[in-house]
């Protein structure tokens, strides 16, 4: 057989969706968003450490968290990188935009850091160490995607 | 320290490429276990368990273990599956390790493999993170290693000019491997002036998708030496898993490996592993991670890890050659990827690397890099551990 015989055999347009829990510290989190528009983490009561998204349990103490505390809407930069490169996105079957900022960003308060898109603006251009505000949607629904960016700001 | 010492006694790896049409998922495993039993001088019938693992999401096959038996050699015969990401190929190392050197198994063939052009790598890397909270603006393997890219950069002022040394380095040394996907020198220049993919990185700094399988065979000390006549011990194994949302890891340095590494060196007795060390096969998937995660590993103090690379130090005919292979950088079946360089290590001490061959190997270090900075690390040696 010559090369440009082998077969390959698309599985075409199949699509397999899944419905994912949230949990109750997740909801939380979504809840004050959307009602709030609050941002929460939540706090070990061992180690003090606040996580963001909240959580029942802190990983490093294995500890059972209870508290819930408000961190941002501010936070800073912790790393970036600006993607240019694109792909399938297997969250919308579609390729994903590019170039976009993404940014890990550390809400005030919080101890882990979040990642969400950074605006990219040559004026304002992304750095570590940067000061960021959240840009939240209008109509909120409860989601992710309530966090439209991350806005570089001065400060 | 288990019940039996343990020893690398076959590898086997088939010659990677982009892409394999010619073969299905079952012949390509069939490859590399053929050439791993050939170069122990074995047949399946004296294998006593099989590890298998890959990456499932990149095939979206769910089964390996089991549908793969016509070409692991797993009819009817003990077969296991493990699967961690990135780590699978090296994880697939120490489970078989664990195996063997519990005493319940004497010789255990262990089988890593992908075919990535079956899928999106970087659509399918997407769907091994959180589905709330990280899918919207994760990209890939890439991005992440990016952000640490950027936070170490930050941090010592280094630029992807110094990272770039690194893929010079890695894409040398593959022109010596006959099994490597790509072997074509390039030059600093080439790689500065390849598309910026997510700053700081660049198209020729990461790790090229790649159809590809790997076979290490692993035998008890009651028979090793029997089967072959320098057969690599395993001095002892470490692993590390740190966070559930990628924003919990701390890009720019690397526990995990920070964290493993001391575990290993600790419990080998290896105190300065920059001089113990005769060479690393370091699970590279990008330039920046050749001056970050030797740091890391303890083999140079944190923020010397460029000048170290610069002095051609890890170069082949330098004090400490890493990735001789041309690693990751020139070739990345990507559930085959950690075994390859557990497979690697294991053919410099037995000295049957060929071309790559670094001399006098006494001492050598493999590891593992998955889903986003997590660690295994694999100590070989040719004297057998006390
Ligand atoms: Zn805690």
């Amino acid at each position: 057989m010559a090369r440009e015989d082998h077969l390959v055999i698309s599985s075409g347009k199949a699509v397999q969706p899944f419905h994912y829990a949230v949990g109750l510290y997740g909801s939380k989190f979504f809840q004050e968003l959307k009602e709030n528009r609050r941002l929460v983490g939540s706090k070990c009561p061992d180690c003090g450490k606040v996580y963001v998204p909240p959580r029942k349990v802190c990983g490093g103490c294995f500890k059972e968290m209870k508290e819930f505390v408000e961190v941002g809407p501010k936070g800073t930069i912790s790393t970036f990188t600006i993607v240019r490169y694109t792909f399938i996105d297997p969250e919308t079957g579609v390729q994903r935009p590019v170039p976009y900022g993404y940014g890990f960003v550390r809400f005030d308060g919080a101890d882990t850091v979040f990642q969400h898109f950074v605006e990219l603006d040559e004026k304002h251009p992304i750095k570590i160490g940067a000061r960021v505000e959240t840009v939240f949607r209008e109509k909120m629904e409860g989601t992710i995607r309530d966090i439209l960016y991350f806005r570089i700001i001065e400060e | 320290m288990g019940k039996k010492r343990v020893a690398i006694v076959g590898t086997g790896q088939t010659h990677h490429k982009s892409h394999r049409p010619d073969v299905n998922g079952q012949e390509l495993i069939h490859e590399a276990v053929t050439r791993a039993l050939a170069d122990a001088e074995l047949t399946i019938k004296d294998i006593d368990a099989i590890v298998i693992g890959n990456m499932d999401h990149f095939e979206g096959i769910n089964y390996v273990d089991c549908w793969s038996v016509d070409g692991s050699g797993g009819t009817m015969r003990p077969i296991i599956k493990l699967t961690t990401g990135g780590t699978t190929g090296s994880t697939l190392a120490i489970g078989g390790y664990h195996m063997v050197a519990s005493g319940l198994f004497e010789k255990v063939l262990i089988i890593g493999w992908e075919k990535n052009s079956e899928s999106d790598t970087t659509g399918a890397i997407t769907t091994a993170f959180d589905p709330i909270w990280d899918r919207l603006v994760f990209a890939g393997a890439i991005a992440g290693l990016a952000a640490e890219g950027q936070a170490y950069m930050a941090e010592f002022g280094i630029t992807d000019r110094d990272a770039a040394r690194v893929s010079v380095r890695d894409r040398k040394h593959a022109v010596n491997n006959p099994y490597a996907q790509l072997r074509k020198e390039v030059t600093i220049e080439e790689v500065l002036e390849s598309p910026m993919l997510s700053d700081p990185i660049h198209l020729l700094d990461v790790c090229p998708r790649t159809d590809g399988a790997c076979a290490v065979i692993m035998a008890s000390e009651d028979v090793a030496e029997k089967i072959c006549p320098v057969p690599d011990w395993i001095w002892g194994t470490a692993n590390r898993h740190v966070y559930t949302y990628v924003g919990d890891v701390n890009l720019g340095e690397i526990d995990s490996m920070k964290n493993a590494a001391t575990e290993l060196f600790a419990k080998t007795g290896i105190r300065e592993p920059r001089k113990e060390l005769d060479v690393i096969e370091l699970y590279q998937p990008y330039s920046f991670a050749g001056i970050i995660w030797i740091e890391a590993m303890g083999i140079i103090p944190r923020g010397k890890g460029s000048e170290y690379i610069w002095s051609g130090a890890t170069d082949m005919g330098g004090e400490l050659p890493i990735n001789p292979s041309g690693g990751v950088i020139a070739c990345n079946p990507i559930g085959a990827t950690g075994l390859i360089r557990c497979a690697e290590v294991a053919l410099q001490v037995m000295g049957k690397a060929g071309d790559r061959q670094v001399p006098d190997v006494n001492l050598g270090v493999s590891t593992g890099f998955g889903g986003c900075f997590w660690t295994d690390i694999l100590l070989h040696g040719k004297k057998k551990p006390e």
